[in-house]
């Protein structure tokens, strides 16, 4: 049984599969009349946000309260590590006042891994995303909501065979980039990165995907197109060239969505920095954009993770 | 692999195979006793109007279709039915296995109907307490009764059934398995 959720790596295809397949019975208690179930009564769930983040924290937050779990938020901006508490001494502290979870973004890749090793048994640690690492339930969730979007519910065997998913922006800073090439590739899809030389990590040649500068010629092939925010914070000077000239290349313009095959979906994991990635008027107005989507299912997904880890006692299939 | 098997397999005492040691029922007799308990669900209820089915996950399911269809065919009424899985609002998780094929469907909200609830074997009663539970969650319903094929004694709570197939006295660690060929008694050989 998995304790721990750091990357989907260690899950393997079946153990995506089987959280997928989890995830629909939570999206069904998402529509009930009262979507709150009895599952993590006295469990506790600490969210440790080191990073901003509005969706994730709000996410995992209302997935845990959905299962009945009680929530502490430490968000490290108000917190004493601004005494110069380490990070160690702070999961200490909340070790001490007996929570069953951590889940923890940070900035630094391999932070979560880094707490695993302090906590005692019976805490579990799940990865809201460290550094360029890894962002394990976003994409779970992007998986998810493409596969509901083409093929309805997941059920014991979710597949995206056949689906060309491109992933548009600063592939070299995005941790959600690693992550959904793990799901969607796991899960059989063939997927295209298209951004930059510069925003394109040294190694890309052993990453089980394609690779293009031209996004013009890759757009009508595509079933998914999923955009990237580029991260102006993690941007080292130079690595573009200005924000002007990605514009030009990669933005997704009025001009450019017309290219999209008329089955096409549009993803993004948010924050939308409109105008830059992509024109604002665009994801008002194409009809197939599932960036709501995929928020309602990450609270699902959240909760089949946190049951799965926390409650169910299940072995991964 | 039925997912009843599969279920059973994941419940304490955990694996081994299902070895049954006698027939408590056959087809016809199990088809009879649902025949009864549909004449007397309609008694009881001076019709059916306002009646749901809920079956409980998984083992209540082919019986709830059954009964439904002897209710179409007693009155020429098609009651709603619906399943509900009870697995996130169990006292023993982590004790049950989560079986994520076992859908939750209620197709009307339950509030001011009659809901009967189905299950196959009716033991200690912690399941039904949660089926309760999870009912609350999709309305308010005006009464809830419980119709099940066996009641197998062994309640921890204070649960009854209204309708019932058969009582049969078993022992603890022994096994009922309801089938679509009957019902047979066992125990679990590793």
């Amino acid at each position: 049984m998995i304790r721990h959720l750091l990357e989907l790596e260690e899950l393997g295809v079946e153990g995506i599969q089987a959280i997928l397949q989890l995830t629909d019975r939570f999206v069904e208690v998402g529509e009930r009349a009262i979507p709150k179930v009895p599952a993590l009564r006295g469990k506790t769930v600490a969210n440790m946000f080191f990073e901003d983040s509005t969706r994730t924290r709000l996410s995992f937050d209302v997935a845990a309260k959905r299962l009945s779990a009680d929530v502490l938020t430490f968000s490290a901006s108000s917190s004493s590590l601004n005494k110069g508490e380490s990070i160690r001494d702070s999961v200490e502290t909340l070790e001490a006042m007996g929570i069953n979870a951590i889940v923890v973004r940070h900035g630094s890749s391999g932070v979560p891994q880094q707490i695993t090793r302090w906590v005692n048994e019976g805490i579990s640690v799940i990865n809201a995303g460290d550094g360029w690492h890894a962002h394990p339930t976003q994409g779970l969730l992007d998986a998810y909501t493409v596969c509901e979007h083409f093929r309805g519910p997941a059920g014991p065997a979710a597949s995206l065979q056949g689906l060309h998913v491109g992933l548009v922006g600063d592939i070299l800073h995005s941790r959600v980039a690693r992550s959904d090439i793990q799901a969607y590739t796991a899960l059989g899809a063939t997927v295209t990165l298209i951004a930059p030389a510069t925003l394109l990590p040294a190694d890309i040649s052993t990453w089980p995907v394609r690779v293009s500068q031209d996004l013009d010629q890759v757009l009508p092939t595509l079933d998914v197109l999923g955009l990237l925010r580029v991260q102006k914070e993690r941007m080292v000077e130079g690595s573009i060239g200005s924000i002007r000239e990605y514009i030009e290349e990669f933005s997704l313009t009025q001009r450019r969505v017309k290219l999209l095959s008329d089955t096409a979906v549009i993803t993004h994991p948010g924050p939308v920095v409109r105008g830059v990635e992509v024109t604002g008027s665009v994801l008002d107005e194409y009809p197939r954009v599932l960036k709501n989507r995929q928020v309602s299912n990450g609270v699902a997904v959240r909760m089949a993770v946190l049951f799965l880890l926390l409650g169910s006692g299940a072995e991964l299939a | 692999m039925r997912v009843a098997d599969r279920e059973r397999r994941m419940t304490p005492p955990f694996g081994g195979v299902f070895v049954a040691t006698s027939t408590v029922l056959d087809q016809a007799q199990v088809h009879r006793a649902l025949t009864r308990i549909s004449h007397e669900i309609i008694e009881k209820n001076r019709g059916l109007d306002n009646i749901v089915l809920v079956a409980l996950q998984t083992g209540g399911a082919q019986v709830a279709e059954h009964i439904a269809q002897l209710l179409f065919e007693i009155e020429g009424v098609d009651v709603p039915t619906g399943t509900i899985d009870v697995a996130l609002y169990r006292d023993d998780i982590g004790l049950r296995p989560v079986m994520p094929e076992a859908e939750t469907t209620i197709p009307v909200d339950l509030t001011a109907k009659t809901v009967v609830l189905v299950d196959d074997v009716l033991f200690t009663g912690r399941t039904i307490r949660a089926a309760l539970d999870a009912l609350n969650d999709f309305g308010r319903p005006r009464a809830v009764q419980l119709a099940v094929v066996i009641d197998r004694g062994h309640r921890e709570l204070p649960i009854r059934p209204d309708f019932v197939g058969k009582n049969l006295p078993t022992r603890r660690e022994e096994v009922v398995d309801v089938n679509p060929e009957g019902v047979l008694l066992g125990v679990m050989r590793k």
